[in-house]
């Protein structure tokens, strides 16, 4: 298991475009992956689920901490965390 | 006594006002149609496998119809726009909600109500969210939903209400996709409560003849069906339950119209010509063969603007040198004698055509489009030219370039023009040896210079739709800034003048192909600035011809001279009323 805290920076927060780049990533990978918002204090949503992820909140930022267990799990904290930090690309 | 609002109700009729959206007068019944709400059915069944195969099947179609919708926005509002629809696709992919489904169709229940089940879980939840934005998701989750469970059940999209007798359609909106195939026969008017005065219903209802009024609110979908409605869509009011006088008083108003429309009609093939003698042009406005017999039918005299675009839009591949010959040619042959001004391809990015990649741009009317296109791509260009020239023999062809900027996109195109000319030449191919060749005034610019430009034509056509769109700096479908939008504005009557004198000191004519030049208001005045040409849609044409001739050209003169020193739209619509 593996667990990155990260800070949502982008000026929708985890809405609209973020949102489905967030779980496309997500979804190319084999674990289970899941994210929760430390800000407002909801909890683990799973972060291939489009629904889930909008229903986390996530404003601009907002802490989220994601987790994914499985045989790919660094890759995909890793890939998680470039896509934030990148500002999803914009 | 005592007056309650009941019982004034039933005593007497309510007005409401709404935006008036196409003129003309109707009296009847109100059809209102409610937007449609599925009966989601629910029963169990034994074949949990047979319904999972059902449903991959209607994700399946559904997620084909938003690719479909997403392109079609795309193209017609942009790539932003489109966004929304990914979001849609991807919720058909939701993990979570397939979770929620599969666990209630092994339960035994239908796919239909499994699926909007777990639809409506998850709507629920991003509703309860402290979030304006994610709240509208909701609606979307909802709408996917429905666009699955709406396959499930093999129904076709928005059904189309069923008509028995000639009702006034009442509704929250109309898009196009309801109104295609809706019995129009059987349509007196249209009632919506939203909308402004460039939306659908409005275009709808112009073009069939039909009373309009747009924006009326919500309180007009509460009315039941049935009720007896009088309309006006000159002046967007309704009248619902009209007591006994308040229909006489309309039943002869329309009557008055409808006489004076026939009598227009009775003369609509005679000249307009002014009491002290002067004729003015009248022409028509046309996008397609049908449109140019509609035109001979309501006395046009000429075509002032045949709209090319539709040869080239809803198509995958861009149309041929011949097939656009034979459609030159059948317009020209149904209008004779008459001249018809063709304008050359005026496409953007607005609306591009499937073949053609315009960029994205963010403005599109200020971009890449029209001629600026086409002189980019010469041998594209010279298809629609050839095409044009082999029409011409035996007619009375113009040709006019949209959207001319600077003089040297003239001599470019007429450069291109004459490339052409010597194509056909070196074929053997007879064409007509008076083509005239003339350019759309629209730009601010070319008004400024038009003394420069009238040496480079044969004729100005003012296309004041984009015209007074660029000298405002405002759109007419920007609900915000729409009001700015008015051609009648003595800022785009100097513009017209302008242009007029310096043609006629060139000894080229003008004509004015823009709806101002159908507007009753503007007619008189257009005639004063000695405008040479009208040309407008083919109903307005009986209308503009017996405005003319309740004018004489000196009166009209002093008209336009004072509109020309007044300082707003209003203020000239105020003086030619009370002229």
């Amino acid at each position: 298991m593996k667990n990155k805290i990260m800070i949502i920076t982008n000026e929708v927060g985890l809405h609209a475009r973020p949102a489905a780049l967030f779980v496309k990533t997500a979804s190319r990978f084999k674990s289970k992956i899941q994210a929760r918002n430390l800000t407002n204090g909801k909890s683990w949503a799973n972060a291939k689920s489009i629904i889930n992820i909008l229903a986390l909140g996530v404003s601009k930022d907002n802490q989220v901490e994601v987790q994914a267990e499985g045989e790919d799990e660094d890759q995909a904290i890793q890939a998680l965390d470039d896509l934030v930090n990148s500002d999803f690309n914009q | 006594m005592n007056n309650s609002a009941a019982d004034q109700d039933r005593v007497g009729s309510r007005r409401i006002k709404g935006i008036a959206a196409a003129p003309g007068l109707a009296s009847g019944e109100a059809y209102i149609w409610r937007k449609f709400t599925l009966q989601v059915p629910r029963y169990a069944t034994n074949s949990p496998s047979g319904e999972v195969d059902r449903l991959n099947l209607a994700t399946g179609q559904a997620r084909q119809e938003i690719m479909q919708i997403q392109a079609r926005v795309a193209r017609e509002a942009g790539e932003s726009e489109a966004a929304v629809f990914e979001a849609h696709a991807m919720f058909l992919d939701d993990p979570a909600l397939l979770e929620l489904t599969l666990e209630a169709i092994g339960g035994g229940l239908n796919a239909e109500a499994a699926w909007m089940g777990a639809i409506e879980h998850y709507a629920q939840e991003l509703e309860q969210i402290d979030d304006e934005t994610l709240r509208a998701r909701a609606v979307d989750v909802r709408d996917v939903g429905q666009r699955v469970v709406r396959r499930l059940m093999n129904i076709t999209e928005t059904p189309t209400p069923h008509l028995d007798a000639p009702v006034i359609l009442v509704a929250r909106d109309l898009e196009p996709s309801q109104t295609a195939s809706l019995d129009k026969s059987l349509v007196l008017a249209f009632c919506t409560a939203e909308g402004g005065p460039t939306s659908h219903t409005a275009i709808l209802a112009k073009s069939m003849g039909l009373p309009a009024v747009v924006g009326l609110g919500e309180e007009i979908l509460s009315l039941a069906s049935g009720t007896a409605l009088l309309v006006d869509g000159a002046t967007g009011m309704i009248i619902v339950e009209p007591t006994p006088s308040e229909i006489e008083s309309f039943m002869l108003a329309s009557q008055t119209a409808r006489q004076e429309a026939e009598a227009e009609l009775a003369q609509a093939h005679q000249p307009a010509r002014t009491t002290d003698g002067k004729t003015i042009e009248i022409a028509a406005n046309i996008g397609s063969p049908e449109d140019a017999q509609r035109a001979v039918d309501l006395g046009a005299e000429g075509v002032g603007l045949l709209r090319t675009e539709f040869l080239y839009l809803d198509r995958e591949t861009p149309p041929s040198e011949d097939e656009q010959f034979e459609i030159y040619r059948q317009i020209l042959d149904r209008m004779g004698e008459r001249p018809v001004v063709v304008r050359t391809l005026d496409v953007g990015g607005d609306k591009p055509p499937r073949y053609m990649d315009l960029g994205q741009e963010a403005n599109p009317f200020l971009g890449w489009r029209a001629i600026r296109v086409c002189l980019e791509n010469p041998e594209f260009f010279k298809v629609q030219l050839r095409a044009l020239l082999r029409a011409s023999l035996g007619h009375h062809l113009r040709i006019m370039f949209p959207m001319i900027a600077v003089t040297d996109e003239v001599r470019q195109a007429r450069r291109l023009l004459d490339l052409a000319r010597q194509e056909l030449a070196g074929q053997g191919a007879e064409l007509a040896n008076d083509i005239q060749v003339g350019i759309m005034v629209e730009i601010p610019s070319v008004a400024w210079m038009a003394d420069q430009f009238a040496g480079l034509v044969d004729f100005f056509s003012i296309g004041t739709n984009d015209l007074t769109q660029y000298t405002f700096a405002a759109e007419r479908t920007n609900e915000k800034v729409a009001h700015l939008n008015d051609a009648i504005h003595p800022a785009i009557l100097r513009e017209v003048k302008s242009v007029v004198e310096a043609g006629h000191k060139a000894g080229i004519w003008t004509g004015i192909c823009g709806e101002l030049a159908g507007d009753p208001n503007a007619v008189p005045i257009l005639l004063g600035l000695e405008v040479d040409e009208l040309s407008m849609a083919p109903a307005s044409i009986p209308h503009a011809k017996a405005i003319v001739r309740r004018w004489s050209k000196a009166d009209a003169a002093r008209l336009a001279n004072e509109a020309l020193n007044l300082d707003s739209a209003a203020s000239v619509r105020a003086l030619v009323k009370n002229a």
